[in-house]
């Protein structure tokens, strides 16, 4: 019986590994270990074994069982996992076939720009405001310094609404200053960026349209080193840390005193020559002009209802378009207006 | 201003020290920015003074000539030349091999009928030169230079005058004193901590006579005229200016003409003062009046054109006519002569708003009015005046008259601006001492005493303490004030619109729009282009007085012609699809206001495969969705012009309108050009901004299960899907969670007019499972009000 219940679980292990089907499987289980099955059919001999021998052969029948049983786990599995990789074979697909197509649109370049600029200045404690671009001439130029008979008042550079010149399309987002302060006590960290109009014909560089990005800060104690941390803080982030900038004086009516800043051409880096040519990005300079900028004027703050020996501010306007332009080297201004979607696309 | 350093240099203070590039940003970084700069000699190359040392017959030529010329090389070099001006011995400007003449020609050896030339001979013109510079020399011929200061082999831009600098400097306006080379001498000398020469004028005077017996003034335009100063000059022989002042005069830009017109020029540049002379033969009566020109009154100007003159604009007028256009420009009729024998000098300061008007009005903007409109110091007439009497003298060109004609209209205000040392450096963040600040303002001419400065009648731009900050300041060096950090209390951000239009933006582009710019400011012909009504009040816009054009001349009353002219645009690109979105602001009229309201519309527009009404709609349910906005109804709107009639719905939440959407109409489409299907939505962000929700709250998941029951109802054509939702909604009670349509179905099985429509509705109660019995009393009452009100059936 023992050479019995040997033979069967020898046997019953090589018909186990030739198995390569979950069916032969399935067969194989019920003809060793069924009702009717091999081992079974031996167990049922037992009756006719001696006391002494019964547990013993029982102990052996059971170790064959379970040695089988092993065999029939590990062999399941094995199959399993050729059937799995079969299937997984058969389904394997060219991955280099394009994805569904998902079309995302496109933020317009300049507004990019602008929101990138906007949240550095949020990030700084500045308050965003929008405002009227049809606008009272006392806004955009009266209270701001700028006399009657001043040549930017003129017909040929300021579109107006009525006779008197009184109502008029914004010609700088400065008009936001006063409105800010009329509604407003310092401490204030005022952006107002938005659409100005001049009347220049559309070419590369002109347009009758474009935009301004206002700065204005009035506290106790603003100092032009103010003003100059502020700006070089906020040209490195959107420049980038290398950015070499420098300040000049100039004239604008509200502010006093007034200055411009320049960044060093970042092609020819300040040599103004690329290869023995007049470098083409600054024209020679070495420098770009980035934005114009000063202290607010006493008259300026004095008609805001601001006491000007209590408050000191600075103020700046930034040219988004040329900012922009320059960020992402659009060589026409042009092109910002006339929306082709293949310019669009790029951004 | 144009400025060439060698006058300065040799006039005011030498420079000469100074590199081009050193001096350029030195006083660009102290506040007289300079546009560009040029080497005047930078054209002009490897052209020398040569000697002709034999000239003979061109074998092959009745007219060339073969030259050997000494260039100071050696050998002399062999010119064959066409001239027949030269002859042996003459000094003549000889291009070189390889050498550059004005207006870019290059000169390189060759032959001429078979002989060698070695360079060429140079006319003055092709040296850049005219007559007027060169009045003695041959104009069809080689320039003879025997008579010139030179050298065999010297660099011909030397002779020339070429070896100088012009500065352009971009002037500020509030700087008309730097309009001329003396003040650009002086912040010139600032900028290097230098003192500067000073010339005082000085006229010895004749015995010919006095002014006052020969002319009289009058000025009744007190208003525009604050100061006529003038001199006289008699005996005058006019003739070239010498040599020195012509060179000046041209690196400056300014062609010479005669001596008296070229000292007025020079004076011009010299001072900023514009100067004119008068030929006294005809001023009438020997009178000058300073009047407004009279209705229908003309001058011919020096430039040969006929000037139609108005009340408002100030002439210069003997006793009968106008003589000169005041700060513009002089009369043909008063023109100095070659045969000009008394002179009038005039040295006026005229209104500058009141030129600049006039000089706008003719469009004949020039040298003269472009300073007078900075509003020039009348404390300059007389020096100017002074000086150009001087040079009469230092030409021997004529005899000065005794005496002189000073008209002022004007109070001359002198005054003093408390120097404050604290307030300056507070202002700057600098820490400046105060002998410093006095020394920068020494240097800027502007005297000190004690703790008062004395503002020079030509900075009328210094008023206040901040004006005082500038000059310390930008003399100190902007670029060496520390740069601090300031600390302040202030909140930054954005408002709740702003963040729920940048919202809007984001949802767009997800959805694959892609924003555009466009400009404000439309053509009145949009309104129909769009097929506004007549009677619509949109088409009251607000109108440009002075636009650029008729296409730029109202300002837009809606968003959609500028969306579809974008849309028309890159149609005619052949791009085969758009989707574009702008959120773009429009401008009501308000009556009774001078303002507008200036709306924002976040306008979608597509054209191209695939894009139908439902498409667009679905992208705007969506971006409705991202922005928290509530159940928005469609309500089919036949009566929109601009849009399909039958496929265009009006948007509304609650009865309050929010926009449209829809086909474009055909007729629209083709009056942009476009011949495909284009579908539009125009939603006024205000609006909708008003209506969203607030930021929702936690609502607990549902804990007993949904009721899904599917139902085909089948109705007339004429039942809209939101009219059987609605009758659905009403019927269905609490328990109705949402209805959704997936399916429409017509023909087998339908009748003709009819449709089937397929919704999925779910059930569900807070508090406990839903018995069938219950499901079923539900979707019973809902069949039986479509019945009755709809006429609709369970299909």
């Amino acid at each position: 019986m023992k050479e019995q219940l040997k033979l069967i679980e020898q046997n019953a292990i090589a018909a186990l590994n030739e198995a390569q089907t979950p069916a032969a499987l399935e067969e194989l289980r019920v003809r060793l270990l069924g009702k009717k099955g091999e081992l079974t059919a031996v167990l049922k001999q037992m009756g006719g074994l001696s006391p002494e021998e019964r547990p013993i052969m029982g102990q052996l029948a059971n170790t064959v069982r379970a040695n089988i049983e092993q065999v029939m786990e590990n062999r399941k599995a094995a199959i399993h996992a050729a059937v799995l990789e079969q299937k997984l074979a058969s389904e394997a697909i060219d991955v280099t076939i394009p994805g569904e197509a998902v079309s995302l649109g496109h933020q317009h370049p300049m507004n990019m720009v602008l929101q990138e600029i906007k949240d550095i200045f949020v990030g700084m404690g500045y308050t965003v405001v929008d405002g009227p671009e049809v606008e009272f001439a006392s806004y955009n130029f009266t209270r701001l310094n700028i006399e009657e008979g001043h040549p930017s008042r003129d017909r040929s550079d300021t579109f107006y609404f009525d006779e008197n010149d009184e109502v008029l399309l914004r010609t700088q987002t400065s008009s936001m200053q006063i409105r800010f302060m009329e509604e407003h006590q310092p401490p204030l960290c005022m952006l107002a960026p938005g659409r100005v109009f001049r009347k220049d014909e559309a070419d590369a560089t002109h347009s009758p349209m474009f935009h301004q990005i206002e700065g204005l800060v009035v506290a106790e104690n603003i100092t032009m080193g103010d003003l100059k941390g502020a700006l070089i803080t906020i040209m490195n982030k959107i420049y980038g840390h290398d950015a070499q900038v420098r300040f000049r004086p100039h004239h604008f009516p509200f502010t006093e005193p007034s200055c411009e800043m320049d960044m060093q051409c970042h092609k020819c880096h300040g040599t103004g020559e690329v290869d023995g040519q007049v470098c083409s990005t600054c024209h020679g300079e070495g420098w770009i002009e980035l934005l114009g900028a000063g202290m607010v004027h006493p008259e300026v703050l004095r008609n805001c209802g601001i006491d000007p020996d209590k408050y000191s501010g600075f103020a700046f306007g930034i040219g988004l378009e040329r900012t922009a332009m320059g960020r992402l080297k659009i060589t026409d201004l042009r092109l910002i207006f006339d929306n082709d979607v293949r310019f669009l696309n790029q951004f | 201003m144009k400025l060439n350093r060698k006058w300065i240099n040799e006039e005011f203070l030498d420079l000469s020290h100074v590199s081009d590039k050193e001096y350029v940003e030195k006083l660009t970084v102290f506040g007289q920015k300079v546009e560009t700069w040029e080497r005047m000699s930078a054209e002009i190359k490897n052209v020398v003074v040569g000697k002709v040392v034999s000239i003979v017959r061109h074998p092959n030529s009745d007219h060339m000539w073969i030259c050997q010329v000494d260039v100071g090389q050696e050998e002399p070099v062999q010119i064959v030349t066409g001239a027949q001006n030269v002859h042996e011995g003459d000094l003549v400007p000889a291009a070189l091999h390889n050498s550059w003449l004005t207006g870019g020609v290059h000169i390189t050896k060759g032959k001429l009928r078979g002989e060698k030339s070695n360079g060429m001979l140079c006319s003055i013109a092709e040296l850049g030169l005219t007559p007027n510079d060169r009045p003695e020399a041959y104009v069809d011929g080689i320039w003879i230079l025997n008579d010139e200061d030179c050298y065999v082999g010297q660099d011909i831009n030397e002779v020339i005058g070429n070896d100088d600098t012009v500065v352009e400097f971009e002037i500020t306006n509030n700087r008309p004193d730097c309009y001329s080379i003396i003040g650009l001498a002086r912040e010139s000398a600032a900028a290097f901590g230098l003192p500067m020469k000073h010339h005082e004028p000085v006229v010895k005077g004749s015995d010919a006579g006095s002014m006052y017996e020969m002319l009289d003034v009058e000025v009744p335009a007190e208003e525009l005229c604050n100061r006529y100063t003038s001199r006289m000059v008699a005996n005058v022989k006019i003739g070239p200016s010498p040599k020195w002042l012509r060179q000046r005069l041209r690196a400056n830009g300014v062609r010479p003409i005669n001596n008296i017109v070229d000292i007025t020029n020079y004076v011009m540049l010299e001072y900023g003062q514009p100067m004119h002379a008068f030929d006294y033969r005809y001023v009438s009566s020997g009178k000058i009046v300073v009047r407004e020109a009279e209705e229908g009154e003309t001058l011919t100007t020096l430039d040969g054109n006929i000037r139609a003159l108005k009340p408002g604009m100030l002439v210069i007028a003997d006793e009968n006519k106008p003589i000169g256009l005041a700060g513009i420009m002089g009369g043909e009729n008063s023109e100095i002569l070659d045969d000009t024998t008394t002179v009038v000098f005039e040295s006026a300061n005229f209104n500058g708003t009141s030129i600049r008007q006039t000089a706008l009005a003719l469009g004949m903007r020039t040298e003269s009015s472009g300073k007078f409109e900075k509003n020039l110091d009348p404390m300059m007439t007389v020096p100017a005046v002074q000086r150009a009497c001087e040079l009469v003298e230092l030409l021997e060109c004529g005899d000065v008259l005794d005496g002189m004609i000073d008209i002022i209209n004007y109070v001359p205000q002198p005054h003093d601006i408390t120097l404050e040392p604290e307030k300056i450096n507070a202002l700057l963040g600098t820490n400046i001492p105060e002998e410093d600040m006095v020394k920068y303002l020494q240097l800027l001419e502007i005297p000190v005493e004690g703790r008062t400065i004395h503002v020079p009648s030509w900075r009328p731009d210094l008023n206040l303490m901040a004006d005082i900050a500038e000059e310390i300041g930008r003399s100190y060096g902007y670029n060496e004030i520390p740069t601090t950090a300031f600390k302040t209390s202030t909140q930054g951000g954005y408002s709740a619109e702003m963040k729920f239009e940048t919202k809007a933006g984001s949802l767009c582009r997800s959805l694959g729009f892609s924003e555009i710019i466009t400009y404000s400011f439309v053509s009145p012909s949009i309104f129909d282009q769009i097929r506004l009504p007549e009677d619509s009040p949109l088409r009251n816009p607000m109108r440009i007085q002075n636009p650029l054009g008729e296409d730029t001349s109202v300002m837009r009353t809606t968003a959609l012609p500028s969306m579809l002219d974008i849309l028309s645009r890159n149609n005619a690109y052949h791009n085969k699809q758009a989707k574009l979105y702008e959120i773009a602001k429009i401008y009501l009229p308000v009556a009774g206001q001078k303002l507008p309201q200036e709306p924002k519309i976040l306008v979608l527009g597509t054209y191209g495969a695939g894009e139908t009404f439902f498409t667009l709609k679905g992208e705007l349910e969506a971006i409705f969705s991202g922005l928290r906005i509530g159940k928005v109804s469609y309500e089919a709107d036949s009566t929109n012009p601009s849009y399909h009639p039958g496929r265009s719905a009006k948007v509304s939440y609650n009865g309050e309108l929010l926009g449209y959407i829809g086909q474009i109409h055909p007729i629209v489409a083709k009056n942009y050009g476009i011949d495909c299907e284009v579908y539009c939505a125009e939603i006024n962000m205000q609006n909708l901004f008003a209506i969203q929700l607030p930021e929702p709250t936690y609502v607990p998941l549902p804990k007993y299960p949904t009721v899904s029951r599917d139902l085909a109802i089948v109705c007339d054509e004429a039942v809209t899907v939101a009219a059987i939702e609605n009758v659905i909604t009403a019927s269905a009670g609490k328990l109705l969670r949402s209805v959704r349509l997936f399916d429409i179905y017509r023909g087998t099985g339908i009748a003709e007019g009819k449709k089937s429509l397929a919704f999925a509705l779910e059930l569900r109660a807070d508090d406990r499972t839903l018995t069938d019995e219950e499901s079923e009393k539900v979707i019973g009452n809902i069949l039986k009000a479509l019945a009755d009100k709809l006429n609709a059936v369970l299909r």
